[in-house]
């Protein structure tokens, strides 16, 4: 029963992970209706940049201040060249569009930086806590911390900003929205920009996990059954669904994978994202659209 | 002026039930069959047969499986390298375990057997649609590819799961040589791309081009959702199961699972973007673009380039380009190369005149 509860926590708070990279999807998709594939690229491309500027010997904030930097420009071409030219096209379009997007950037990043395996260190030992009798990683803890106040600023953003506010009126409806003055434009720069910063944390976090390198864009794949289980549009759904996600996969793991045979943890998230949508089409916290398919 | 319909008119249902209606284009269409068939063989070298045309060919009919799915029908679908997986294994399969099996025949099963994974991952479109239907179909990339690799009997417990294609003997005729495995999938192609081209004019193919443009409105006039989506997987399947066989037994030889991965998905719907969903002659130019912008950027740098680009940004810089081109021919030209033909042919239909 302990290892039981010690896979389950460890599975838990490696979904706080998964959270990370799906929150970026959701303010995406909840201000700008358009399914970005290419989170997965900025998260590359974002921890890539930051962790080469930090080996050419330039001080961690600085080094966080021009990624971030970088990120906003990136934005800022997306809104200018993309976007803008994609308006009133079916959603579908938008979504390819963004498959395009995300081999551009890796390709850029990848042509920039180069291909090679960067370690990042933040200085946070990995060194396994022991807490109430089970060992929990240290990191994890703080990516879970990292995460946390990540929603309680997102939250505060959306709720208490006149931005944050505009962001929503433009979700929910944008023609409203333009008819009443906000300029479209600038929400999707600010929405891409802060997608970008939600990328920069996710990309320090997974780097300093995995290595900084190619497969940081592959989370993509693992945020997407996240973002089924939690809903598109809502960013507690997000992390809910990274913790079922995160947990289930572990436990299947651990418990069912011996018994059909190993690695089975890259389908796993999938059909149960898939058992979800047969029960609940539109996630546990998801806007429920009333829809004929 | 260079050709024009006129004086040609349709007088019997015969005529009108026509592919090709006016006889420049039956003309055309027989010039290429004959070049292709007769011309090409003796022209091209090996290199020719093996790296260019066949995976031109097998691309262009994986690009039609989709695109009777994603351009027809109006399903999104990230799975077609499974579809493909399926195909190559149960073809290799039914040849390996049924004595005397003849080569096509176990082509066609491993299709219908790749129609049938198409047919239970299709399931769930009938309850959610859109990005939600990426997930069903991106469940069975994943799961495809598990099965193929950790259940031995897929590859006859080869130990590194991978399959290597018998001799191709089709009625006492080795068609190992390139040119003979040019030939045996142009010939498949061929037939395989008359026959979608018949299907999407059919009762069925407007049944998807309905249910695509507005699902609610098919229903309310009496089309079948539920027949009509799940033929639409079905025969997609059909079609990439026969292209991944073709895959792996005309053109790589030997296969693995891992070749069929999220990439060669991402491949076969960048050639429909590129070439124009909804058409039969776009996937055959998305798949030339796609088979050729990769030679030519090598032998551009090679020689024009040379010292310019290292060989290893090579592939970041085509990487930078396809993602560029995708999202371009998204905002210009939606319908892709097929609607730049499309262009020309009007063009030269009243050239020189203005209109």
């Amino acid at each position: 029963m302990e290892f039981f509860f010690e896979v389950l926590l460890g599975g838990l708070l490696a979904g706080v992970m998964y959270s990370l990279v799906a929150i970026g999807f959701v303010l995406i998709y909840k201000a700008s209706g358009v399914f970005n594939f290419a989170q997965g690229s900025m998260v590359l491309f974002a921890a890539l940049t930051f962790v080469s500027l930090l080996e050419r010997g330039i001080p961690f904030w600085l080094t966080f201040g021009i990624t971030m930097l970088t990120m906003v420009v990136l934005a800022w071409a997306i809104e200018r060249f993309m976007l803008r030219k994609l308006v009133n096209r079916p959603p579908i379009t938008l979504f390819m569009a963004t498959l395009g997007l995300s081999y551009m950037i890796e390709g850029l990043a990848q042509a920039v930086w180069g291909a090679q395996v960067h370690g990042l260190e933040l200085g946070i030992s990995d060194e396994p806590l022991e807490l109430g009798g089970m060992l929990l990683s240290q990191f994890d803890i703080f990516a879970a911390g990292v995460a946390g106040v990540l929603v309680i600023f997102l939250s505060w953003l959306f709720n208490k900003t006149r931005t944050g506010i505009s962001l929503r009126a433009v979700a929910d409806d944008q023609l409203a929205a333009l008819a009443v003055g906000i300029k479209l434009q600038r929400i999707w720069l600010i929405v891409w920009a802060v997608a970008g910063f939600v990328g920069l944390v996710a990309g320090l976090l997974w780097g300093a996990r995995l290595g900084v390198q190619f497969s940081l864009s592959l989370v993509v794949l693992k945020a997407l059954p996240v973002l089924i289980i939690g809903g598109f549009t809502s960013i507690g759904g997000a992390i809910v669904g990274g913790l079922i996600i995160g947990a289930s996969e572990k436990l299947a793991e651990v418990f069912i994978g011996p018994i059909i045979g190993g690695g089975i943890e890259n389908w796993f998230p999938y059909v149960l994202a898939l058992v979800f949508l047969l029960v609940r089409p539109a996630g546990i916290f998801g806007e429920r659209a009333i829809e004929r398919v | 002026m260079l050709y024009r319909e006129s004086g040609q008119f349709i007088s019997d249902y015969r005529a009108d039930r026509r592919l090709f209606r006016l006889w420049q284009e039956r003309a055309g269409f027989y010039l290429l069959l004959v070049f292709a068939f007769a011309v090409v063989p003796f022209i091209a070298n090996d290199y020719w047969f093996s790296a260019i045309l066949v995976p031109f060919l097998v691309l262009s009919l994986a690009g039609l499986g989709l695109n009777l799915l994603t351009g027809y029908a109006g399903q999104l679908s990230l799975g077609s390298a499974a579809f493909m997986a399926v195909g190559a294994f149960a073809a290799y399969n039914f040849h390996l375990r049924i004595e005397g099996l003849p080569f096509l025949l176990s082509f066609i099963l491993g299709g219908v057997a790749a129609a049938g994974v198409g047919i239970l991952f299709g399931l769930p479109s009938l309850r959610i649609k859109g990005f939600y239907l990426l997930v069903s179909t991106l469940a069975a990339q994943f799961f495809v590819q598990w099965v193929l690799t950790s259940v031995g009997w897929f590859s006859n417990n080869n130990a590194s799961g991978v399959i290597t294609a018998p001799p191709l003997l089709i009625w006492g005729r080795d068609f190992s040589s390139p040119a003979g495995r040019y030939l045996l999938t142009l010939a498949v192609v061929v037939a395989l791309a008359l026959l979608a081209r018949n299907i999407v004019r059919s009762e069925l193919g407007r049944h998807w081009m309905a249910v695509r443009d507005m699902d609610t409105a098919a229903a309310v006039i009496g089309i079948p959702i539920l027949k009509t989506k799940l033929l639409a997987f079905a025969i997609s399947s059909f079609f990439l199961g026969v292209a991944g066989a073709l895959w792996a037994f005309t053109y790589l030889g030997t296969v693995e699972p891992h070749g069929f991965d999220l990439t060669r998905s991402f491949q076969i719907l960048f050639i429909i973007i590129i070439g124009g969903m909804g058409s039969i002659l776009g996937n055959f130019l998305g798949a030339a673009f796609i088979v050729l912008l990769p030679i030519l950027l090598s032998n551009l740098s090679g020689t024009v380039l040379a010292g310019l680009i290292d060989p290893g940004q090579l592939e970041n810089l085509q990487k930078i380009i396809f993602g560029g081109l995708i999202v371009f021919f998204l905002i210009k030209e939606p319908f892709g190369l097929a609607r730049l033909w499309q262009n020309f042919r009007e063009r030269s239909r009243i050239w020189p005149l203005r209109y």
